[in-house]
């Protein structure tokens, strides 16, 4: 193990913030991160060993006790339980023959649940050793389960298990016409930087994150920070269930976002640069590697690019299956080597980011965006879509539609021409934005995708009316209660008790109080929690609440109040250790 | 740069770099928390010190105050909020008052007697979280951390150590000792740290001083948590 350690912490440079992906080099090496790892690798980067037991145990993908040899986990999206994932799952685990949360005996496999791998479009979907796998069938899973028995190793599986498709459908205009490689930064330098801000100013471009703030004002705040370094960071950990667009830009367009990213560079002041990719999609790494080494190659990273002075570089780092590190300051605490814990703010990152040095966060699309503005001017971009939402946005279609896949639109398309082009009918509503975002009814689809109305980072889930509110805002309260970082009151305790509140009432244990109460739960969790993940994680059942207050009354029983615990089963145990089945050994929930 | 927040009505001074509680606490304005403590890294976690700046909310703890900022401290509405918060901490762990040595001496037990909590209002968890019992002087109940992290700002920032630390995600959060066992007897803890003694729950505890004050003679049970933390914490403003 220390020759092993040794390796990777000198190609690490024995730095800590390296210490993520130190760490996930240890997990794919023996399954687990072992306590003797963890003794040497604090003495050699000079950290507690609580903060590499901290990090171990805030990151899904990283394990204290060892996992299989082949350690699978099923994507628990609602869009993969639209396909029957509870079923494969199931038929997964007994092929297998390990249950779901355990490690078969002999260490070989191991399966558990993960939140959205980002394969929505091509679900069900899963993860092996990291690696996506899609469209999964009983056919596929036996074949899978064989592969597994054989020891075969999963490099050595064919292909196909593991191919994941772009699933491009409608080419808008930044998907249509990609740029020339080192156009946008030359259009750039030939314009003057500051000109090209004011360009960006003029585009309107906003952040296609989700929360929408000015990119251009976000850069020119960031450039007037004096400080020893500046930092350019893309924000690839898109974990929103159902979105998946920044997978398809960065598979086909990366060489686009890197451009964007020197260009921030050049207009910031920046040497060093970022790519935060989701764990996801580690599937990408190797792919995204080569065309930074490209790049590099043809002068548009690294030393002097172009001649023109500008000195860049990407490093890219993979997340380990947190949610939260799509939040900016979350990401940043954990492109240092730390738990992803959203900071207090201010100071934002844009003058105290990464190593407390200012720091421009831009999602994957915005710096797609940049790129091809600095090449057709502001002008050009500010004539798509509407007054207060510019240019165009790029959308993760999936649920029920004939054609999930990216489609991109000027923003102020409305709901009902989208869900035409993507091929939805017999449609109950439809979840804009994610979990976080809003669920609207068949009564809406009017309305408009756009800031002024409907914003969204790119998840956009379709339900027909086959389906059920109620579970889909399970499966969302559940994702929230796991995901939450638990750094604060409200959130941690609060989505753990809206999980409780509401499974009480889906399941039938609800009195109308019990709704009075998840409501209130909701009103406090949203104004108390310290980030967006808390401030939206009760959005679900808010939005739902609001439109579909008789599926909730439907549930609840007539009663005044209902215990949320099953009074006669918990004597069940009592009833065995004596010998009884007797009337007499039985309770009635409550008096009639 | 210095100037005046106001708070529920009153005009108050405040200092370049001050936070909004820090301004309060020096004009003896009480705004209720826990894992605040004047000298130490603000936290924001335990969100009981939200106040509304300009209608929107706001840990008065981490929230830098500003000229003209109106700030609204006490409302029946932002007094419910802070009951409601607090009863999440109580039913998140084990907290049992009665049996409890911290009791009459507990800001968790303070506070809530503050904000007339008098009941758990929420479903309990009934976690079962172990003790640590392993060092000579010095007891760890889980039961009792409400991850406020002040023993493990404490222990970095005064202690110039770094005994403990905040693990795990969500409700599956825990504090965890820095040792090679994970115990607090392999530690490098000293009952003089100021660690030791920051706690501001039972879950920190030293051994055998338990009752030496008697259960009705403690600093809750006469005072009120408002009266104590303003004189103690303006004492430590002045250090």
């Amino acid at each position: 193990m220390k020759t092993f350690l040794t390796s990777i912490l000198t190609e690490a440079d024995y730095q800590p913030v390296r210490l993520l992906s130190l760490l996930r080099k240890i997990q794919s090496q023996y399954q687990h991160i072992p306590m003797e790892a963890i003794g040497i690798l604090a003495d050699a980067l000079h950290i507690p060993r609580t903060q590499i037991i901290g990090v171990v145990e805030f990151y899904s993908f990283l394990h204290l006790t060892p996992q299989g040899r082949y350690d699978i986990l099923i994507s628990d999206s609602i869009t993969d339980h639209m396909l029957d994932k509870e079923n494969l799952l199931g038929y997964l685990s007994s092929v297998l023959k390990v249950n779901v949360g355990e490690v078969r005996a002999d260490g070989l496999v191991s399966l558990n649940n993960t939140s959205c791998t980002g394969m929505c479009d091509q679900g069900p979907a899963g993860l092996v050793n990291g690696l996506p796998l899609t469209r999964l069938d009983r056919p596929r899973i036996d074949e899978i389960a064989a592969l597994i028995e054989q020891q075969q190793a999963v490099s050595d599986w064919p292909g196909y298990l593991f191919a994941v498709s772009d699933n491009i459908h409608k080419a808008g205009l930044l998907l249509n016409t990609p740029i020339e490689k080192g156009t946008a930064i030359k259009s750039a330098f030939n314009r003057g930087l500051p000109a090209t801000l004011q360009e960006l100013d003029r585009s309107g471009l906003r952040g296609r994150g989700g929360a929408g703030f000015n990119t251009a004002t976000k850069w020119r705040f960031c450039a007037e920070e004096t400080a020893a370094q500046h930092y350019v960071v893309c924000n690839a950990d898109e974990g929103e269930p159902g979105t998946f667009k920044d997978r398809v830009l960065l598979n086909s367009h990366a060489d686009q976002v890197f451009e964007g990213m020197t260009l921030a560079a050049a207009i910031i002041g920046a040497k060093q640069g970022f790519l935060y990719l989701r764990g996801e999609y580690l599937h990408l790494y190797d792919k995204l590697q080569a065309v930074l080494q490209q790049r590099r190659a043809d002068g548009l990273l690294g030393d002097n690019i172009l001649e023109l002075g500008l000195d860049f570089d990407i490093e890219i780092c993979l997340g380990a299956g947190a949610y939260i590190c799509g939040e900016e300051s979350a990401l940043i605490e954990s492109l240092e080597g730390k738990p992803g814990i959203p900071r207090n703010r201010p100071p934002y990152p844009v003058t105290s980011g990464y190593l407390n040095q200012p720091t421009v966060v831009n999602n994957v699309e915005t710096f797609l965006a940049a790129a091809k503005i600095a090449i057709q001017g502001g002008d050009w971009f500010a004539g798509f879509g509407t007054e207060k939402s510019a240019g165009s946005k790029i959308l993760s279609i999936c649920g029920d539609c004939a054609q999930p896949g990216i489609y991109e639109y000027p923003f102020g398309i409305s709901i009902e021409q989208i869900l035409a082009d993507c091929g939805a009918s017999d449609v109950l509503g439809v979840q804009i934005g994610g979990p976080s975002g809003t669920f609207i009814s068949n009564k809406e689809f009017k309305r408009q995708l756009a800031f002024e109305d409907l914003a969204t980072g790119g998840s956009f889930i379709v339900f027909n009316n086959s389906r059920n509110v109620l579970e889909i805002v399970q499966n969302f309260t559940h994702f929230f209660a796991h995901e939450s970082c638990g750094f604060c009151t409200p959130c941690r305790v609060g989505t753990s008790l809206l999980k409780k509140q509401l499974d009480k009432i889906v399941d039938g244990h609800g009195s109308s109080g019990d709704v009075v109460e998840l409501e209130s739960l909701c009103q406090l969790v949203k104004s108390h929690s310290h980030c967006g993940l808390g401030q939206t994680a009760a959005n679900p059942i808010l939005t739902t609440l609001q439109r579909y207050p008789d599926l909730y009354a439907k549930r609840l029983k007539t009663i005044r109040y209902e215990p949320g615990f099953d009074l006669d089963g918990a004597l069940e145990i009592a009833r065995r250790m004596a010998h009884r089945n007797d009337a007499g050994a039985h309770l009635s929930q409550v008096e009639d | 740069m210095t100037g005046t927040i106001n708070i529920d009505g009153q005009n108050i001074p405040f200092e370049e770099g001050q936070t909004i509680i820090e301004a309060a606490t020096a004009a003896g304005v009480y705004i209720p928390h826990l894992c605040h403590q004047p000298g130490y890294t603000p936290h924001g976690s335990c969100k009981l010190c939200t106040v509304k700046v300009n209608g929107r909310n706001c840990s008065a703890c981490t929230f830098p105050a500003a000229d003209g900022q109106t700030v609204i401290n006490n409302s029946a509405e932002q007094e419910l909020d802070r009951r409601r918060i607090t009863q999440m901490l109580f039913v998140e762990g084990n907290h049992f008052c009665p049996s409890c040595e911290k009791s009459g001496n507990c800001q968790l037990q303070g506070v809530a007697y503050h904000l007339n909590m008098l009941d758990n209002h929420y479903p309990h968890f009934f976690e079962n979280r172990e003790m640590d019992a392993s060092h000579p002087d010095i007891l760890i109940d889980h039961n009792r951390c409400i991850f406020c992290n002040l023993c493990v700002r404490a222990s970095q920032q005064k202690d110039g150590k770094n005994v403990f630390g905040i693990a795990g995600r969500g409700i599956n959060k825990r504090l965890i000792v820095n040792s090679p066992s994970g115990q607090l007897k392999d530690s490098d803890i000293d009952i003089n740290d100021s660690a030791v003694h920051i706690c501001p729950t039972g879950a920190l505890l030293i051994k055998r001083t338990g009752y030496q004050v008697p259960i009705g003679q403690r600093i809750y049970d006469h005072k009120h948590i408002s009266e104590v933390a303003l004189a103690q914490e303006n004492d430590n403003g002045q250090d």
